[in-house]
């Protein structure tokens, strides 16, 4: 029994642009990883505009950073740690051929923790910062310790963890998609490129927070609280 | 958990390996955290991101499957990456060497950033 | 022996992609990259359309020294308009999203790009970027030229300047698609025997275009999502009084606007290779050497763009990298100019129009490029910066280089891509009159700006009049040159002469193996590539029709 589409007329999910299920299997993988590539120098652009201003505004970003909540952002790193470990078994799963169900439950446990993540920020995180108004251009209240430079800062705190948020979002309906799929039976060892793509993307946004953390929540180091 | 992944198409992770690198991870946050409690005076920033470096490579390997892959997928994250750093680095060229002065020495343009910096890099 | 055949067919054309099916869901339904490369045509023609009557009211008030026609205000509204559409809706798309997307799956032995459904999607987002950039034009228009410089266009210009970044936005998006499933297709879907070393030139021009739409674009679109944020909280990113610095701004837009200034040529310099190499029926001269050169352009083009900044206020040690950086980048176009002559040298030549067009790109280009070194120059760039010297020097390599080449190409896959020929004569006449309308407009303005009259200013000095005229009535010249093939063009698709399927005898899978016009799948038969590029025979030049391993 070979896993090549050559001896299928129509193999699962074949493109009849392809010549090969192999060809068109590379050809997505390349695919999503260029857009990772473009997605790289996107929130690449922001993440040098934060560079320029921490080296010209350091003790400003550094008085900044102490004002955000660490244990939450710990604890969201950890969520979506986790959350890459079950995408990973997600799509193990279907890579060796097991039951729907256990590749729907690993995908919704993503899902929950995405939206844990989430949840987390919006509510312990965000909303906080309105009410102390520390957000910029919506709610922002003037105070004689924070320096033009801090709410330069919240600017790029803001910019940068929502524009992360919205990657998340739209990660989460990518994930409502494969879950639909998957109780459809589209996937098998054979056949299962989508979720393998779909988890390169949910891991992109990983690694983005996984920098994000440490640079906005640990700037100067913490020791001095 | 039945492993058929003989008919798999693509390379199979065994399991141990995901958590192995699910538990570094976990690990790596916490000893981030943790360096930021201590007083490491400039050498704060690079530990954090030596080892937030470190996580993504494992993430990148291990979750997102690269080391299994052909060497253009090692290629475009190199380019991707090499071309963020020109994007830095000749943009902080220009910020970070900015002088009133007329005929500014060379080194001079530096110096007022070189606190920053220390903290930043060394 | 340049002549077509004389017996031309005359049997009604046989099945392809233009007439198995009709409707107009198949045309905006569609898959396939040839109607998608069509779609695309008509909507950079509209584009065109509307950044040309900006440029004639332009012109039209510059006949007079206190202006003719509008208001400071709106003249500052109109040269706005005209980059902002030219760059990202006329110029980044034109060769890529028409040329590209029809010829690049048949020049490689493709049935279609690698990702069909997201190449009609990037159509969609194209329209969708036109659209709300023409809501902004019509809503009052911006006037803080094209290239958006802050504080003005965040916090001091009160014009639609948040509607046209989102349109330039989203648009940039459909160039991210267009470049992601060139660079899959190129990788994957060559047709067997087809190594990157027998590609034909165009698509190594393509490829190295697909990697700066790749690398520069989300930068583009992440600075301008920064400056739409600026200007609707009023925060302190780029704007000096509140704490943010306009040269940083000036960074991002340009690491990704310089590049794009090698997206609008890199294309033009591939039909270039493909128009010599066809017209003289002679390989390249140093085909590795004009292959590497795309590539050298490509990653060049990335680290040279702090020469828009020498005058605005950039380090000097920047501006001293950025300068050396600059005359490298000259360096691989010049190989291509050397390459293509020595190409023509001893060449079997024939003038039909697309010929001139390339000869035309040649000659213009080379000015165009060679006046970029006196602006990558520091010290003659102080003076020449912001001064009409710069707007000819663009435009001589936008225009009489990378227009020039579309049009060429246009002329070129004519026949392959609607199965008609177009009048030869009129097309020769319409491209000597672009060449002369095009010169009479932009060399005086290499004077002017020398003699240092600024550019977006709205009057000038009255010793300046004369070649102002000049100029105006070239762009007269030039707008009836760009007329007349849009007549034809679209006249031929109905009455022109139906085309054999390789009218110039060219090599190359599109020619040799695919019908004119090709069927919706390519090819009736999946080719295999057993030679080199462009392997002309000396007294073979007419080629035998499906030769390739059939």
């Amino acid at each position: 029994m070979s896993d090549a589409a050559t001896d299928h007329a129509h193999p699962p999910g074949f493109a009849h642009q392809f010549e090969t299920i192999e060809q068109q299997r590379e050809a997505g993988s390349l695919g999503m990883w260029v857009f990772l590539m473009t997605e790289i120098l996107f929130f690449g652009g922001m993440f040098t505009a934060y560079t320029v201003y921490r080296a010209l505004h350091f003790g400003s970003f550094e008085a900044g950073s102490h004002l955000l909540l660490w244990k939450f952002g710990m604890t969201n790193t950890a969520v979506l740690i986790v959350s890459s470990l079950t995408m990973a078994l997600a799509i193990r799963s279907a890579q060796t051929g097991q039951k729907k169900g256990t590749t729907i439950t690993w995908l919704i446990l993503t899902m929950i923790l995405g939206a844990a993540f989430i949840g987390i920020k919006l509510y312990f995180e965000w909303y906080n910062d309105w009410k102390e108004g520390l957000v910029p251009g919506l709610h922002w209240i003037a105070s004689p310790e924070h320096t033009p430079g801090v709410e330069q800062f919240f600017c790029f705190y803001f910019f940068m963890t929502g524009l992360h948020a919205i990657h998340m979002v739209i990660g989460l309906g990518i994930l409502t998609v494969l879950v639909i799929m998957t109780a459809r039976n589209k996937f098998s060892p054979e056949y299962y490129a989508p979720l393998e793509i779909s988890g390169l993307y949910w891991h992109f946004v990983d690694i983005v927070w996984i920098f994000l953390f440490p640079l906005l929540y640990l700037i100067g180091g913490r020791y001095q609280h | 958990m039945s492993d058929s992944h003989e008919h798999s198409v693509g390379h199979v992770v065994p399991i141990s390996v995901y958590l192995a690198v699910f538990v570094a991870l976990l690990a790596g946050t916490a000893l981030t955290t943790g360096v930021a409690f201590i007083d490491l005076g400039p050498l704060n920033t690079p530990i954090a991101l030596l080892i937030a470096f470190i996580k993504m490579t494992l993430v990148i390997l291990f979750f997102m499957h690269v080391k299994y892959q052909p060497g253009l997928t090692r290629l475009a994250i190199i380019c991707a990456f090499f071309w963020l750093g020109i994007m830095m680095t000749l943009t902080l060229s220009d910020e970070l060497t900015r002088s009133w002065e007329m005929n500014p020495k060379p080194w001079s343009v530096l110096m007022p950033h070189i606190p920053h910096l220390a903290r930043f890099f060394f | 022996m340049s002549e077509l055949p004389e017996s031309l067919p005359v049997q009604a054309p046989h099945l392809n992609y233009l007439n198995s099916t009709y409707g107009i869901r198949s045309w905006l339904l569609t898959k396939d990259h040839k109607r998608i490369g069509l779609l695309y045509l008509a909507t950079i023609t509209i584009m065109f359309i509307f950044g040309g009557l900006a440029a004639f009211f332009m012109r039209l008030h510059l006949i007079e020294p206190q202006g003719a026609l509008v208001e400071p205000e709106t003249y500052n509204k109109l040269f706005t308009i005209h980059g902002v559409i030219m760059v990202f809706f006329f110029l980044v798309p034109s060769i890529p999203a028409t040329l590209g997307n029809f010829c690049i799956p048949l020049m490689i032995g493709a049935r279609d790009v690698a990702f069909p459904k997201l190449n009609l999607l990037s159509w969609y987002v194209f329209i969708t970027g036109c659209s709300l950039a023409l809501v902004a034009i019509f809503s009052g228009g911006i006037d803080t030229g094209w290239t958006f410089y802050t504080p003005y266009s965040s916090t001091y210009s009160h014009t639609a300047v948040v509607w046209m970044a989102s349109g330039i936005f989203i648009a940039g998006f459909s160039s991210i698609l267009t470049g992601l499933n060139f660079v899959v297709t190129i990788h994957k879907m060559r047709a067997p025997g087809l190594t990157w070393f027998r590609l034909p030139l165009f698509i190594w021009a393509m490829y190295a275009t697909s990697i700066i739409f790749i690398l520069g674009t989300p930068v583009i679109a992440i600075t301008l999502f920064l400056l739409g944020l600026e200007t609707l909280l009023h925060v302190g990113i780029f704007d000096p009084a509140l704490g943010g610095d306009p040269l940083l701004f000036q960074h991002m837009f340009w690491f990704y606007s310089h590049p794009a200034v090698y997206i609008m040529i890199l294309p033009g310099m591939g039909v270039v290779s493909e128009l010599v190499t066809a017209f003289s029926r002679k390989k390249i001269f140093g085909y590795a050497f004009v292959a590497f050169s795309s590539m050298a352009i490509a990653v060049i083009s990335f680290i040279v763009w702090g020469h828009h900044m020498f005058v605005t206020g950039q380090s000097v040690y920047a501006g001293l990298v950025f300068s050396v950086l600059s005359f490298l980048v000259a360096i691989p176009s010049a190989v291509k100019v050397f390459n293509w002559t020595a190409t023509l040298y001893k060449g079997s030549i024939s003038y039909e129009a697309p010929m001139l067009y390339a000869l035309g790109f040649i000659g213009l280009f080379t000015i165009g490029g060679l006046t970029g070194l006196f602006l990558a120059s520091l010290a003659t760039d102080v003076h020449l910066n912001g001064t009409y010297f710069v707007v000819a020097h663009f435009h001589y390599v936008m225009v009489g280089g990378a227009v020039m080449a579309y049009l060429g190409g246009l002329h070129y896959w004519w026949p392959k891509i609607t199965g008609r020929m177009y009048p030869d004569v009129w097309a020769r006449i319409a491209a000597t009159i672009i060449f002369l309308g095009f010169n009479l407009t932009f060399f005086p303005q290499f004077v002017l700006g020398y003699m240092g009259m600024p550019r977006r200013y709205a009057i000038y000095p009255a010793e300046f009049q004369v070649l102002n005229v000049l100029s105006s009535a070239g762009a007269s010249i030039l707008a009836v040159g760009y007329a007349i093939p849009l007549i034809y063009l679209i006249w031929s698709m109905r009455y022109g002469p139906i085309a054999p399927q390789n009218p110039w005898g060219a090599k190359g899978l599109e020619w040799e193996n695919a019908s004119s016009p090709p069927v919706t799948e390519n090819f009736e038969v999946m080719p295999v590539v057993t030679e080199e590029a462009y392997n002309y025979q000396p007294h073979n030049y007419q080629g035998t029709e499906g030769a390739h391993g059939v």
